[in-house]
């Protein structure tokens, strides 16, 4: 068990590498593999994603021989979710409320992201921001984003 | 005399009114960047591209290119007044310059900087003046698989100097490929990996990535643990160092700029190479040995010329032969190719004011970061005070705009959200992002001249052994790899450690 823990790093790397790998490898079957003179879509798909599956033994394998793991921690869920959500929010938000809604959605999110900011003061770093944002993007370089969407009638 | 043609013609370009001030503009912005912890010139010109769609090409390049070599000056102020190395590179100059400034000498140590930067820039100019050209013209009797192993080359060269696990780089620049192959085959047009989403057809877009991977990861992590800094805030008693200081920093200066200038070339991360090689050199040069690491004035002059030429001269692979020698030079190679402009060797032909008005604008440009870093000292020192509470939110908040303009298009934002968590997670198993992105970016390009080497060698693959210069590239190639595979050599590399963006 000691011989996991110390290698849990490199076997939690390993394991992302050997499933990005082996999720293109097998999509890549489904597409013509062709031969070296004439390649097909999947040809060079499929080659890189057993290669970097192989990679990621490799480095399972080196974890084992030389591993460590220290300072290793789990993730910090707050954050991750929640500026995650802010992305997410504008993306969906953005036709429909507009630069302003969505801006101020997104950054009122993110800002709730770190635990030690105080909602209030959360809301006001959104408003604070959303207005310096359409001054920059909007006013001073006109981008050409709606400031009010369609779900809001005017 | 062309040289003289070519120059005259790239300093009417880069004293055009709009250029000199989009190259001020992006100067500024990159030192802003550079003192900023959290953010840094790799999320900060990915974030910025989009705007720079309504620029002209030239226009915007420069203004691009500001950002990167400003955040190179930028990072050198905090590390010299918080003892926070705003980019890797500037790690050595925090040695002694931390020193110096806690010795109320951070005046002299802040323009011992410049000056060492600027004497630097502008001999690195000149080498790119000199140099690209010829260099060009041997790229372009270059067929595919040449370019291929030159691919080859940088990817592999790139990863023997980044910091960690050589197998966890490689495994980054292969994950890397494998997302630049998301999107419809360039022969067939047969989709790839889209399930069908009409956005993916296209490809992933690198902004989003790049802003995921170097934005929003490095916000998750700091956000995890919260460092409270000190500011040194009585700067600038005295700026101007005396004759006897002057005297002492004109030799590390010097050999500083000779060495960057050579190692920029290299793939990968150079200039951080650069500056602690000229750390490590003028130490065993120094009369005053016991000096360096208690404020000697060469720890600083040395590694700061470095790491400026290198910044400059990392310019030539991309100017030259198409081929990014790290992950800014990526984005840089990205905005060529959005403003439709010729990639590889025939740019210097195809697009003479581009070409001759970049590089005359590094020269102005390294000129007004002089300028802007010494008189405003004041205004950057207050931009630390910032808090991260607020500082975070708004790069949130840019990031989210900048990369939802570039095509109206939603599936991009939520791409940062995918590729910031993907980064986050790969970070805390040690796995840096820099290789990533330069494999995402070169990933068609190396399949392209892959495919097209196959097929006029009808299918042989010896063809990239047996055509001599691929053949020494390729030598080149494997040899790197060993190299970096050889734990004597591994251990040093880890004290040169190094990423891009590390704030």
């Amino acid at each position: 068990m000691l011989a996991v823990r110390r290698a849990l790093r490199d076997i939690l790397a390993g394991g992302v590498f050997i499933a990005f790998g082996l999720a293109f490898a097998f999509g890549a079957l489904a597409y013509d593999i062709g031969t070296p003179l004439r390649m097909g879509p999947g040809y060079v798909p499929l080659s890189l994603g057993i290669l970097t599956a192989a990679l990621g033994v490799a480095i399972i394998i080196k974890g084992f021989i030389g591993g460590d793991s220290e300072g290793l921690t789990g993730l910090d869920w707050r954050p991750l979710i929640l500026i995650s959500a802010a992305l997410l929010f504008f993306g969906l938000t953005i036709r429909g409320l507009g630069v302003a809604g969505a801006l101020f959605g997104a950054t009122l999110l993110a800002a709730l992201g770190r635990s030690r900011t105080p909602p209030l003061e959360a809301v006001a770093i959104a408003a604070g921001l959303t207005v310096v944002s359409i001054l920059i993007f909007i006013v001073a370089l006109q981008l050409r984003l709606p400031l009010i969407g369609d779900w809001i009638p005017v | 005399m062309e040289l003289f043609d070519n120059l005259g013609l790239g300093i009417e370009t880069a004293l055009r009114l709009e250029n000199l001030f989009f190259c001020l503009i992006g100067v500024a912005l990159g030192t802003a960047v550079g003192v900023l912890p959290g953010i840094g010139p790799t999320a900060t010109i990915a974030l910025l591209l989009p705007i720079t769609f309504n620029f002209e090409p030239v226009t915007a390049l420069i203004m691009l290119a500001g950002i990167y070599y400003g955040a190179q000056y930028g990072g050198s102020t905090t590390a010299i007044l918080i003892n926070l190395p705003g980019e890797s590179s500037a790690a050595v100059t925090a040695i002694d310059g931390h020193e110096m400034a806690r010795k109320g000498r951070a005046g002299v140590a802040l323009a011992t900087a410049a000056i060492g930067s600027f004497a630097a820039g502008t001999v690195a100019t000149l080498l790119i003046v000199l140099f690209a050209p010829p260099l060009a013209r041997v790229a372009l009797t270059f067929g595919s698989a040449e370019f291929f192993s030159l691919v080859v080359l940088g990817l592999i060269a790139s990863i023997a100097l980044a910091r960690g696990s050589t197998v966890k780089a490689l495994a980054m620049i292969v994950l890397g490929l494998l997302l630049g192959t998301v999107g419809q085959d360039t022969y067939t047009a047969t989709p790839r990996f889209t399930f069908g989403v009409r956005e993916l057809y296209s490809g992933i877009n690198f902004v989003p990535v790049a802003v995921g991977m170097f934005g929003v990861a490095e916000i998750l992590k700091n956000l995890e643990d919260e460092k409270t800094r000190r500011v040194i805030t009585n700067v600038v008693s005295r700026l101007w160092p005396t004759r006897d200081e002057f005297r002492r920093i004109v030799g590390p200066i010097a050999r500083g700029t000779v060495l960057g200038s050579a190692l920029g070339v290299l793939p990968g991360a150079g200039h951080v190479l650069a500056a602690f090689g000229s750390y490590s050199i003028e130490k065993r040069l120094s009369k005053r040995p016991n000096e360096f690491g208690h404020g000697a004035i060469e720890g600083v002059a040395g590694p700061e010329s470095a790491n400026n030429a290198a910044a400059q001269t990392s310019f030539i692979p991309l100017l030259t032969l198409g081929i990014p020698a790290h992950p800014v030079m990526a984005l840089m190679l990205g905005a060529i190719i959005i403003h439709g402009l010729p990639t590889g060797p025939t740019i210097i032909q195809d697009e003479p004011a581009l070409f001759w008005g970049l590089i005359v604008s590094m020269w102005v440009g390294n000129f007004f970061l002089v300028l802007l870093n010494l008189p405003l000292i004041g205004i950057w020192v207050k931009m630390l005070t910032i808090p991260y509470r607020i500082l975070y939110p708004t790069i949130i908040a840019f990031a989210a705009i900048g990369t939802y303009s570039i095509g109206l298009n939603a599936w991009d934002v939520f791409a940062i959200a995918f590729f910031g968590v993907l980064g986050y997670v790969l970070l805390k198993l040690d796995c840096e992002p820099a290789p990533l992105l330069l494999g995402f970016i070169l990933g068609p390009l190396l399949e392209d001249h892959l495919r097209r080497a196959l097929i006029i060698s009808r299918g042989d693959l010896t063809t990239f052994v047996e055509r001599p210069v691929s053949a020494v590239l390729l030598v080149i190639a494997v040899a790197a790899l060993v190299l970096a595979i050889l734990p004597a050599i591994r251990q040093k590399r880890e004290v040169v450690f190094a990423d891009e963006d590390e704030p």
